[in-house]
């Protein structure tokens, strides 16, 4: 069980670090796609990362409905918490 | 021009080293608990490319990409080109690499260990292919001329600036990058150790790579990546360049044979055409870069092929993988860096560790020392697996 605040921090750490984000830009309304610049490619790497962060394999259907930064903090923690 | 070797990672450290006869060759650790014969291979930094290179586009970058991309900032520099100027105009790529096994086995062990290739992650099919260098150059540098790999063995990076200069020659192409890459990493390196040619002169590294010496053992692996910028003339001259050298002649043959096994004849034929080419004879040719891997067989069929070719005329001949080790599908290019190094700087580098001439190598004037010569013409001569040769005529312009 990992509250909302720990898994905030480990995916805005991964995003700094690995996707190489700016952290200024990280907020819960921006758009990963257009404000965040992820694309297809950067996601196949965050499925790797998730899996490896959090232990579970994100399908990309999954992710059809997830389009800023906030919901995919949600998605996250209704994974974990399902 | 521009190189990332053992023995250097850049033109002025590899002409130092040149001269003073150093070698790069050391012992990986890392290949002897893996089950390699021969632990030794030219010891490569891997660059620091972090901070300096986009995420997405160092993501698809494989080792010798990384090399050649150092190789390749140093000689678009040397050469004047800036990233506007290739905005402006089209520049290709051709550049030589021969396989970029370390993504291929990461991939691998992934997909054995989670059984799902979904978490292999984005930068391996990038990084798999042989073309990951001219892939990854070519969207780094936005090049919008020919995009090209040349695989073909030991010769890929001398058939690569061939093959570019054919293209500028031809009226095809008014700039073409070219070179050759080579991974160092210890996964790659496993099957052709298992050949059995690697020298196992470990106690004492650098000397291990002894070509045409009588007590050779076999060729030491080794890496890195070597550019250069090829440039119609016309073109070079228009943009006022500093012109280094032209690529005069190229010479290919393939032996028709066995796969494994070098042919005097067919290196001869090679290098003829490209004396021929270039409008040349034997004695205009004030030096040769010898392929000599330091393998038995390999190094006395070339003597063979060089003495019948130079009869009297007797050139200096060194061959620099003495020193470098064998850089493999980068060779015919670093070769060309290397001997053009001499050819501005006027000196031949040594054939080190050359102390016992066999029965044909007896017959060459292979060069023990650095010593100072005016190179007009040098000739560098680059075989492979399979038969492939290739030979190029560079001559100051």
């Amino acid at each position: 069980m990992k509250t909302r605040e720990e898994i905030i921090s480990t995916v805005n750490n991964f995003l700094i670090e690995e996707i190489e984000i700016e952290a200024d830009m990280l907020k819960e309304e921006a758009l990963l796609k257009d404000d965040l610049g992820i694309d297809s490619l950067d996601f196949v790497d965050i499925v790797v990362i998730v899996e490896r962060n959090f232990g579970f394999k994100i399908k990309p259907e999954d992710m059809a409905k997830v389009l800023t930064l906030g919901q995919f903090y949600d998605f996250i923690e209704n994974r974990l918490n399902a | 021009m521009g190189i990332y070797s053992c023995i250097g990672s850049n033109l002025d450290e590899v002409a130092q080293s040149l001269q003073a006869g150093r070698s790069g060759i050391g012992i990986d650790p890392l290949r002897t608990d893996y089950g390699y014969r021969s632990p030794l291979t030219g010891i490569v930094a891997r660059p620091a490319l972090k901070g300096v290179l986009d995420r997405r586009l160092r993501t698809n970058l494989a080792e010798e990409s990384e090399y050649a991309y150092m190789a390749t900032i140093e000689a678009l520099r040397n050469a004047g080109i800036d990233p506007d100027y290739l905005a402006a105009h089209e520049a290709g790529i051709v550049y030589g690499n021969d396989s970029s096994s370390k993504a291929v086995i990461e991939a691998h062990t992934i997909a054995l260990e989670k059984h799902d290739t979904q978490l292999i992650g984005s930068g391996s099919i990038f990084q798999s292919m042989n073309s990951t260098v001219t892939m990854g150059l070519s969207t780094i540098f936005k090049l919008r001329g020919i995009n090209l790999t040349i695989s073909a063995a030991c010769a890929s990076g001398s058939h690569a600036i061939g093959i570019g200069a054919m293209l500028i020659r031809n009226g095809l192409q008014q700039m073409v990058i070219c070179g050759g890459a080579q991974e160092v990493n210890y996964l790659s390196m496993s099957s052709f150790d298992a050949l059995g040619t690697f020298s196992v002169r470990v106690n004492d590294p650098t000397r291990a790579s002894r070509p045409f010496d009588a007590h050779r053992d076999g060729l030491v692996p080794s890496g890195g990546a070597a550019t250069v910028i090829l440039e119609d003339y016309e073109s070079a001259i228009k943009r006022g360049a500093p012109i280094i050298a032209e690529v005069a002649g190229y010479g290919f043959s393939s032996n028709g044979g066995n796969i494994s096994q070098p042919s005097d004849v067919g290196s001869q034929i090679a290098m003829e055409r490209a004396l021929a080419e270039s409008g040349l004879s034997v004695a205009d040719i004030d030096y040769v870069n010898a392929h000599a891997t330091s393998t038995p067989q390999g190094d006395a069929f070339e003597a063979i092929a060089l003495d019948r070719l130079f009869g009297s005329v007797r050139p200096p001949i060194s061959s620099t993988k003495s020193m470098t080790g064998h850089e493999c599908w980068m060779a015919g290019a670093s070769e060309i860096v290397y001997s053009t190094l001499m050819m501005q700087r006027s000196f031949v580098a040594p054939n080190i560790n050359f102390e016992t001439p066999d029965e044909h190598s007896a017959k060459l004037n292979i060069a023990t020392k650095m010593f100072e010569k005016k190179i007009d013409a040098y000739l560098s001569n680059s075989f492979g697996f399979g038969g492939t040769n290739s030979a190029l005529v560079v001559k100051k312009l």
